[in-house]
C-alpha cells in the first residue's frame, strides 16, 4: 500500500513519516483497548463458573444425583427429579420446534422471496426478542388456565416457542451458505427441487441444522421463567407430562429463595449441572459437527 | 474424429434456439438468439466476458429460471418440440440435457460411487444396487476416471483433484444417458494438464453427444469444436449471436469484422 506513495515527489517523505507514526500509535491503543475488553468479558465469565464451582461442588454427590428432595427442613436428598424432568421437557420441546423449524428455514432459503417470506422472517426475529416470561404467560393463558392445571407439556410449548427462532434461522442460514452450484447441479441432473432437496441439500447442510437445534436446546435449559406457571415444579418424582413436573433450574431458583443453607448449596450444586451441560452442549457442537467436508 | 465403440449410439437430436431473449428481472442479459447446433458434434460458444454466454448456455436446460430472477421468451427446439411449452416439465427436460459447470460440484456428503449415479438414482429413480454399480464403472470408464478412483469409490468426492472432480462431475451427467451435454468453461479453474485430460475427453464423446461447450480460451475453442458461435455484448451490455459456422471457417475467414477484432486480439 505504502510503494507507490514513498516513490512520489520528495516533499511527501516528512509528513508521511509522521502520518505513520501516528498511525502506529493509534493502532496500538486500539489493539490495546480491545485486548482490555476481551480479557474483562473472559474473566468475568471465568470468575462467574469459578464461583457456581466452588459454591456447587460441595453438595455435588451420588445422592444428589440419584434423590428426590427430602421434605421442607431435612437435610439432605437431590434433585433426581428435576434433571429427568428437565430432560423430558427439552427432549418434547425439540420434538415439536425441529420440524416446524426446519421446514419453515428450508421454505425461507428455497423459495423465500416476497411479502410472505419477509413477513415470516420479521416475526422470527421479534419472537426471538420475546422476554420468556411473556412467552411462559401465553402458554399459561392458552394451555394451562383453561384446563386448570400445570403440567410439563406446557412447560416444553413455551420452550419450543423460544427454540423456533433460533431453529429458524440457523437452518435458513445453513442452506443458505451452501454454494448455488450444489442446487444447481442437483437440479441439472433432473432431480425434483424436493429430490435435490432431501437427497443433496439438506445432507449437506444437515451438520449445521443441527448446531442450531443444539444451540436451541443449550438456550432453553437454564430458562426458568417460563416454568413458574406451566410446570410449576414437583417434589416427587413424576413422568407424566400432563402433570406439573420438577425442573432443575427451576428446583435452583426455589432452593435459592430459601431461608436453609442445605437448600442453598444445593441451588449452587443445581447450576453447576445446568452450566455444565450447557458447556458440553456447545463442547460437542463444536468438535462433533464440524462439517466433514470443511477441508 | 475417432469413434468410440464403449459408447451407445445415441439417438441424432437436433438442438435448435430461435430468437431467444433472457432476462435477469427486467434486465435483458441476450437478445433474439437464432442458433441450430449440430448433432454429435462440439459447438463452442466464445466472446468476451459478460456478452452472455453462460446465460444462454443455461437457456438450453431450463436452469436458467431456476436461480430466481431469469426469464425466457423465444423457443428452444429438442428434436421439434419446444422445451419452454407450458406443457413441457423443466426437470425432464434437464434428464435429456445434461450440464457441467465452471467449477466443479460434487455434492459433499457423497462418496463417488454415490456421486456418480446419483442422478440416474434419484432423477432417474433406479433402485437396483447392481445397476447401479455397473452404470458408476461405465460412465466413469467413459470419463477416463475409473482407473484412479476404482479403489476408493467410497471416498468422497471432494477429496478428488480438480481435474478429477470435473471428469467426475462430466462422468455423472453422462450417467443418465442425456443426449445434450452443456459445458460452462468446464476447464477454467483447472491447471494445463487436467485441461488437456479434459479436452481429450470431450473430443472422445463429440461423435456421441450433442455438445456446447462455452470456452474462455480460444486456442481452446479452435481445438476441440467443430463449430463456433461468437457472442458480443454492446454498449447496453446485451448480447447477441454475431457469427456463427465451422470453426476453421469462423477462425481463418470470419465473415464479420468484430469476430476478427476478437480472435485477433484486438479486444475482449
Ligand atoms: N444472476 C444474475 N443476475 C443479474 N445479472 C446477471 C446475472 N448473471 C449474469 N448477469 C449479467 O448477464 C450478463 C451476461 O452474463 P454471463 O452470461 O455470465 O456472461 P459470460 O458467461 O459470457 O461471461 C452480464 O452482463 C452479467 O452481468
Ligand atoms: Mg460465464
Amino acid at each position: 500500500m505504502t510503494g507507490a506513495a514513498s516513490l512520489g515527489p520528495e516533499g511527501a517523505v516528512a509528513p508521511r513519516r509522521s502520518n505513520r507514526a501516528v498511525r502506529r500509535f493509534w493502532s496500538a491503543v486500539g489493539v490495546f483497548a480491545a485486548a482490555l475488553c476481551s480479557g474483562i468479558a473472559a474473566s468475568t465469565l471465568i470468575v462467574i463458573i469459578g464461583y457456581v464451582i466452588t459454591q456447587g461442588i460441595a453438595a455435588i454427590n451420588l445422592p444428589f444425583f440419584l434423590e428426590v428432595p427430602r421434605p421442607v427442613g431435612m437435610t439432605g436428598g437431590g434433585v433426581a427429579n428435576g434433571i429427568v424432568g428437565s430432560a423430558i421437557m427439552v427432549a418434547i420441546a425439540a420434538l415439536l420446534a425441529t420440524p416446524v423449524g426446519v421446514l419453515t428455514g428450508i421454505y425461507l432459503a428455497l423459495f423465500g422471496r416476497g411479502a410472505a417470506a419477509e413477513g415470516i422472517r420479521f416475526l422470527a426475529d421479534v419472537l426471538s426478542g420475546v422476554p420468556s416470561i411473556a412467552i411462559g404467560l401465553f402458554a399459561y393463558t392458552v394451555f394451562v388456565a383453561p384446563f386448570k392445571h400445570f403440567s410439563a407439556l406446557s412447560a416444553s410449548i413455551a420452550f419450543a416457542i423460544l427454540m423456533l427462532p433460533i431453529i429458524i434461522r440457523t437452518a435458513e442460514e445453513a442452506l443458505r451458505s451452501l454454494p448455488s452450484t450444489i442446487r444447481e447441479g442437483a437440479l441439472a441432473l433432473g432431480m425434483s427441487l424436493y429430490s435435490a432437496t432431501v437427497k443433496v441439500i439438506l445432507p449437506a447442510a444437515r451438520p449445521a441444522i443441527v448446531t442450531g437445534l443444539l444451540l436451541a436446546v443449550a438456550r432453553v435449559t437454564g430458562e426458568t421463567a417460563p416454568l413458574l406457571f406451566t410446570a410449576f415444579g414437583s417434589q416427587f418424582w413424576e413422568l407424566n407430562p400432563t402433570n406439573p413436573m420438577a425442573e432443575l433450574s427451576l428446583q435452583v431458583f426455589t432452593y435459592a429463595i430459601s431461608p436453609y443453607d442445605d437448600w442453598h448449596r444445593q441451588a449452587w450444586a443445581g447450576a453447576l449441572v445446568l452450566i455444565s451441560v450447557v458447556f458440553l452442549i456447545n463442547v460437542f457442537t463444536r468438535v462433533a459437527l464440524r462439517t466433514p467436508t470443511g477441508r | 474424429m475417432a469413434v468410440r465403440a464403449d459408447l451407445v449410439e445415441a439417438p441424432k437430436t437436433v438442438l435448435v434456439m430461435e430468437e431467444l431473449t433472457a432476462y435477469y428481472g427486467k434486465r435483458m442479459a441476450i437478445e433474439g438468439v437464432n442458433l441450430a447446433f449440430p448433432s454429435k458434434a462440439i459447438t463452442a460458444l466464445i466472446g468476451p466476458s459478460g456478452c452472455g454466454k453462460t446465460t444462454l448456455l443455461r437457456c438450453l436446460n431450463r436452469i436458467h429460471e431456476a436461480a430466481g430472477n431469469g426469464r425466457v421468451s423465444g423457443r428452444v427446439l429438442l428434436d421439434g418440440r419446444d422445451i419452454y411449452a407450458s406443457e413441457v416439465n423443466p426437470v425432464a427436460v434437464r434428464r435429456r440435457i445434461g450440464m457441467v459447470f465452471q467449477r466443479a460440484n460434487p455434492f459433499p456428503t457423497m462418496s463417488i460411487g454415490e456421486d456418480v449415479v446419483s442422478g440416474l438414482r434419484y432423477a432417474g429413480g433406479v433402485r437396483s444396487k447392481a445397476r447401479l454399480r455397473e452404470a458408476a464403472e461405465r460412465v466413469l470408464r467413459l470419463a477416463f476416471l475409473w482407473d484412479e478412483v476404482k479403489d476408493k469409490l467410497n471416498h468422497p468426492g471432494t477429496s478428488l483433484s480438480g481435474g478429477q472432480q470435473q471428469r467426475l462431475c462430466i462422468a455423472r451427467a453422462l450417467a443418465t444417458d442425456p443426449e445434450v451435454l452443456l459445458m460452462d468453461e468446464a476447464t477454467s479453474a483447472l491447471d494445463p494438464i487436467a485441461t488437456a485430460q479434459i479436452e481429450e475427453l470431450m473430443i472422445s464423446l463429440s461423435g456421441h453427444y450433442t455438445i456446447v461447450a462455452v470456452s474462455h480460451n480460444m486456442q481452446q475453442a479452435a481445438r476441440v469444436s467443430t463449430h463456433t458461435a461468437f457472442m458480443l455484448a454492446g454498449a447496453e451490455r446485451i448480447g447477441r449471436l454475431i457469427e456463427f459456422g465451422e470453426t476453421n471457417q469462423v477462425f481463418t475467414r470470419p465473415r464479420e469484422r468484430q469476430t476478427e477484432d476478437y480472435i485477433t486480439g484486438r479486444f475482449g
